[in-house]
């Protein structure tokens, strides 16, 4: 038997590597899929939550986030896409402007 | 204590491949790893009894959106990114300060750990109990993120639609 709190610990390691890739990556991609990695830190503590209090509403909460990231992935590709055709660049340092 | 070998297992390849993602400097290193991590949690998800979970993130997460990951990387031809230099004083403060804050978190959560986790086999999230709780209690968030799954297909098609091809429909009307 695993106890919850390695659940939770294992949950706060990716999520704290998903905000420094966050912080330390320059391409757009990889920063995108640092927060996807963040999304599924968050996941594992919903699970782990609902296994602990014999609950399946944090399972069904999983399925929202998921399908809430699909469709951010979804969306934020076609911006990085439309990005890059203006700019030519994924670095996000040269990328200051909101404006197209 | 099969449990705790695989949790330990796994859980180490997960944070191996975050790790791993971090450290890459090509994107589609990254995202293989983020692949790892996912393919990992799933495990983690069997372990702790959530097989609907388990296999909607190999199929959506392992599968879907990082295909679309990758397709992207592939059809923007991402290269190496070059790294600029952060300042020492926030590596210096910032590491010391991330260690200590995760252990006094851990620290805690050790000490205040609830009750266990679940046995080894057994799969409370069984698809036909999800699903009911899905279609009764959780109706109406259901339609709510149909409609925005609606809308995220609009945007990214119109996003990504190039603004040439938009132009002459404008012009014919």
């Amino acid at each position: 038997m695993v106890p919850t709190s390695y659940y939770l610990i294992l949950s706060g390691i990716l999520f704290s590597c998903g905000v420094i890739g966050f912080l330390i990556k320059r391409n757009i991609i990889t920063i995108f899929m640092s927060i996807e990695l963040m999304l599924n830190g968050v996941n594992l503590s919903f699970v782990a939550f609902a296994a602990q209090w014999h609950h399946l509403s944090g399972q069904v909460f999983v399925f929202f986030v998921m399908v809430v990231a699909a469709a951010e992935a979804a969306v934020g590709l076609a911006i990085i896409i439309a990005v890059f055709r203006t700019r030519e660049t994924l670095n996000v340092d040269q990328v200051n402007l909101l404006k197209l | 204590m099969l449990h705790l070998v695989l949790f330990l297992v796994f859980g180490a390849i997960c944070v191996a491949g975050a790790i791993n993602l971090l450290a890459q400097k090509h994107p589609i290193s990254s995202a293989l790893s983020l692949v790892v991590v996912m393919a990992s949690l799933a495990v983690e998800y069997l372990l702790l009894g959530a097989e609907f979970v388990a296999a909607v993130q190999v199929i959506v997460y392992a599968g879907a959106v990082m295909v679309l990951f990758v397709f992207v990387i592939m059809l923007l031809n991402a290269g190496e990114e070059e790294r600029t230099s952060g300042s020492r004083i926030a590596l210096l403060l910032g590491v010391p300060g991330v260690l200590a804050g995760g252990l006094l978190v851990a620290w805690v959560l050790i000490r205040h750990s609830g009750g266990n986790a679940v046995a080894l086999g057994a799969l409370p999230g069984f698809p036909k109990t999800i699903g009911n709780l899905l279609f009764h209690e959780f109706l109406l968030p259901f339609e709510v993120t149909s409609i925005l799954v609606l809308i995220a297909i609009m945007g990214a098609v119109v996003l990504a639609s190039r603004p040439e091809a938009q132009e002459p429909a404008r012009k014919e009307n």
